[in-house]
């Protein structure tokens, strides 16, 4: 009965594009238009407060010509990097989750948690541990005999890598989920039947469950490399992008600019190629990852 | 089956409007009956944070509206970071509060520019003529009319541990030179000199000015920045080089430029620091909040900041007015909104310092309050101060303040040279 109902109100027009309305009006409103305003915005020399001032693309010219912007880009690129090679640990950690090993159900929940605590909630329980004198990790290195371990967020060689590992941390158990629940999906009669031919645990990840989600690991790919060249929360919370810049990020830095600086004209320009530049790299990630045939069970 | 199908139709059209009607904001909120009219007043003193200070504003509402029956006031209460977008946001889409809070000078520019707030000089040469301690008022005045009354007034100095220093047979120091000893003696014995959390850089900001007020006297700073002077002066480039002297002799705890001022102070507080140099809103922490233990309170004392070479002049000030109330200009109870925060500034003035320890901007008589000892001492030196110098990022407009704070992490991180350290405030004011 359900069936026959769902495809009659899937078979009239109207109600289709009623179903579709609401969340088009949303995104159209809240998402669209904002953007077409921000690239707008960009072109104007405007504090955010006053009259706005026509300057064509002066905007968009200095940012291309910002030192501070291009270390924001690189800073945001060194994350995605590293977000995109994390993917490989957690895929591993999925793998050993997913072959029936004891305790595999805790083991998942626990590295779920991060992804429950809010954004403000790890930057507050990381600062902790970062803390050069009083911090968990600088505790540990002193008592395991290093002698001056390094003020982490503070000294500008370091601080980048050191803000690295909670973003990582962060989202390790998101993607764990995503590739735990794609391994589980593969059909238990393919791994039987590659056992029955002889081959080891090592191949039948490589060669069959890898294979197999794909699909799913590509999607996680473009989902780190964009979520990381937009990433903001916690740098703003841990560092603010300092000392002078040198956690500073793109979105950090387009936030500075708006928001401090009171330059919401360049700061709108910085946010309009923030989304050119991650389009780009969304359009190429999805080429190099691209296959023509989709895997059937 | 006809049934289930409307019924989904029905749904769906809800759930339509109900989207739309949730998108739509509610304007006139304030559409109350005739006669009885809405002053909104947004603050930035919740609760959890600022319990004393929410309570004061709390009475005063409460008197205003019982002195004036048919003025009720709305509140909104956000704390400090979101208070300042809030402000912005709204700004922007021209919806202010009637009154609201500000800060002094760069921070207000461009809301003035924008003509978002009201002149208040009829208040100033009327009912609160002479009330305010010179030179706070003058702060939030922008070609010659005032749009914000301040409320507080903050100079800075350096807190420290008595406790501490006679451990170490240790006196509070006068010239720079002894403030060194200060530092290499507790240094020797395992001891923290001075908290400084330059993560916030305005921090940093306060020891760089200073030493530029104590080597090049209490204007050169200032000029510097209204471009009567520059920043490559020798006075300026000298501040920095001291500035790094201090941190090559890690008079700082270790980490300083990755922590907070509320890290820093915690460990001031916790007594892993022997000094702190903050301003007189830290106050009640060291003589009337329960919360600290007695024993801390009674061990903290303060010290002016010192000379330099014999330089200076200890009765001059780093310091200024903190936020100040504003009327929006297109209010539609602008008279009533500028009766109000008359009467505010009126009331706040005793309150804020017998109940909340706030140094106000207004004038009171310290004599006939029953106030800690530290307080009588801060009034007096406010009484004797030669100069105040405002907070240099609250002097600079925002984006020269930005490169400013920027600066002071990288030159306390000794990432840039006291003359990269000039060149890069030059560079950025000539821009202006």
């Amino acid at each position: 009965m359900g069936l026959n109902v769902m495809n009659k109100v899937m078979s009239n027009k109207w109600i289709i594009a009623l179903y579709v309305l609401p969340a088009l009006l949303l995104i159209g409103v809240l998402i669209f238009i904002p953007l077409i305003l921000t690239g707008y915005y960009g072109l104007m020399e405007w504090d955010g407060i006053g009259a706005m001032e026509y300057i064509g693309l002066e905007n968009y010219i200095n940012a291309i010509q910002d030192a501070k912007f291009w270390d924001s880009a690189l800073h945001s690129f060194l994350l995605a990097l590293f977000s995109t090679l994390s993917l490989i640990v957690y895929l591993a950690i999925s793998l050993i989750l997913a072959s029936k090993i004891k305790g595999a159900d805790l083991l998942r929940k626990i590295y779920l948690i991060p992804m429950l605590l809010s954004s403000v909630a790890i930057a507050q329980l990381w600062i902790k541990v970062f803390n050069p004198t009083n911090g968990m990790l600088n505790s540990f290195l002193v008592a395991i005999g290093f002698e001056n371990p390094p003020a982490w967020l503070a000294e500008p060689s370091v601080v980048l890598y050191a803000i690295f590992i909670p973003i990582l941390w962060q989202y390790a158990g998101f993607y764990i989920l995503i590739y735990y629940a794609a391994l589980k999906n593969i059909p238990e009669s393919l791994v039987e039947a590659a056992k029955i031919d002889g081959a080891t645990p090592l191949q039948i990840a490589l060669k069959i469950k890898m294979p197999l989600i794909m699909g799913v690991i590509k999607v996680t790919v473009v989902l780190a490399v964009v979520g990381s060249l937009k990433y903001f929360d916690l740098i703003y919370v841990m560092t603010g992008g300092g000392p002078n810049g040198a956690s500073e990020v793109m979105a950090s830095y387009m936030y500075k600019l708006a928001f401090s600086s009171n330059d919401f004209g360049y700061g709108s320009a910085i946010g309009f190629l923030l989304l050119i530049i991650t389009l780009i790299v969304t359009v190429i990630v999805r080429k190099a990852t691209a296959t023509k045939e989709e895997i059937q069970y | 089956m006809k049934n289930k199908k409307a019924i989904t139709i029905l749904f769906t059209i809800l759930v339509s409007v109900l989207l739309l009607a949730a998108c739509s904001g509610s304007d006139d909120a304030d559409s109350s009956s005739g006669d009885e009219k809405t002053i909104e007043f947004m603050h930035l003193w919740p609760e959890g944070s600022s319990a004393q200070h929410n309570k004061i504003v709390s009475e005063i509402i409460s008197d205003f509206e019982s002195e004036h029956e048919d003025v009720k006031i709305e509140l909104e209460v956000l704390s400090n970071e979101q208070y300042k977008d809030k402000l912005k946001v709204l700004s922007t889409s021209n919806e202010l509060p009637d009154v609201g809070m500000t800060w002094a000078a760069g921070f207000l520019e461009p809301y003035v520019d924008g003509e978002m707030f009201a002149p208040l000089d009829d208040l100033l040469e009327g009912d609160l003529n002479d009330s305010f301690v010179s030179g706070t008022a003058e702060a939030y005045a922008i070609d010659g009319s005032t749009y914000g009354l301040p409320l507080e007034l903050n100079i800075a100095t350096v807190f420290y541990n008595k406790a501490i220093f006679d451990e170490y047979g240790l006196e509070a120091p006068e010239t720079l030179e002894e403030l060194e000893n200060v530092v290499t003696t507790l240094k020797d014995n395992g001891v923290a000199p001075i908290a400084l959390g330059n993560k916030d850089r305005w921090t940093g900001s306060l020891w760089y000015m200073y030493l530029a007020d104590r080597i090049g006297g209490g204007d050169v700073l200032t000029n510097a920045i209204n471009r009567s002077g520059s920043f490559e002066g020798p006075a300026l480039v000298s501040a920095a080089e001291e500035v790094q002297n201090l941190v090559d002799m890690d008079a700082f705890v270790q980490g300083f430029n990755g922590l907070s001022d509320e890290e820093a102070k915690s460990m001031f507080m916790n007594e892993q620091a022997a000094m702190y140099l903050i301003a007189t809103w830290d106050l009640p922490n060291y003589t009337t909040n329960e919360d600290v233990p007695q024993e801390f309170r009674d061990s903290v004392e303060y010290f002016n900041f010192p000379t330099v070479d014999g330089q200076g002049d200890m009765d001059s000030f780093v310091g200024g007015p903190g936020v100040g109330l504003f009327v929006a200009e297109d209010s539609d109870v602008k008279e009533e909104a500028k009766e109000f925060v008359s009467y505010f500034v009126q009331q706040w003035g005793e309150k804020s310092v017998t109940e909340a320890g706030v140094i106000p901007a207004t004038k009171v008589d310290a004599e006939s309050l029953d106030l800690p000892q530290m307080y009588v001492d801060v009034l007096d030196d406010l009484n004797q101060a030669s100069n105040i110098t405002l907070f240099a990022d609250v002097q600079m407009s925002a984006d020269v303040a930005q490169v400013h704070l920027d600066m002071i992490q990288a030159l306390f991180g000794n990432e840039v040279s006291p003359e990269e350290f000039a060149e890069k405030h030059e560079e950025a004011l000539s821009a202006e």
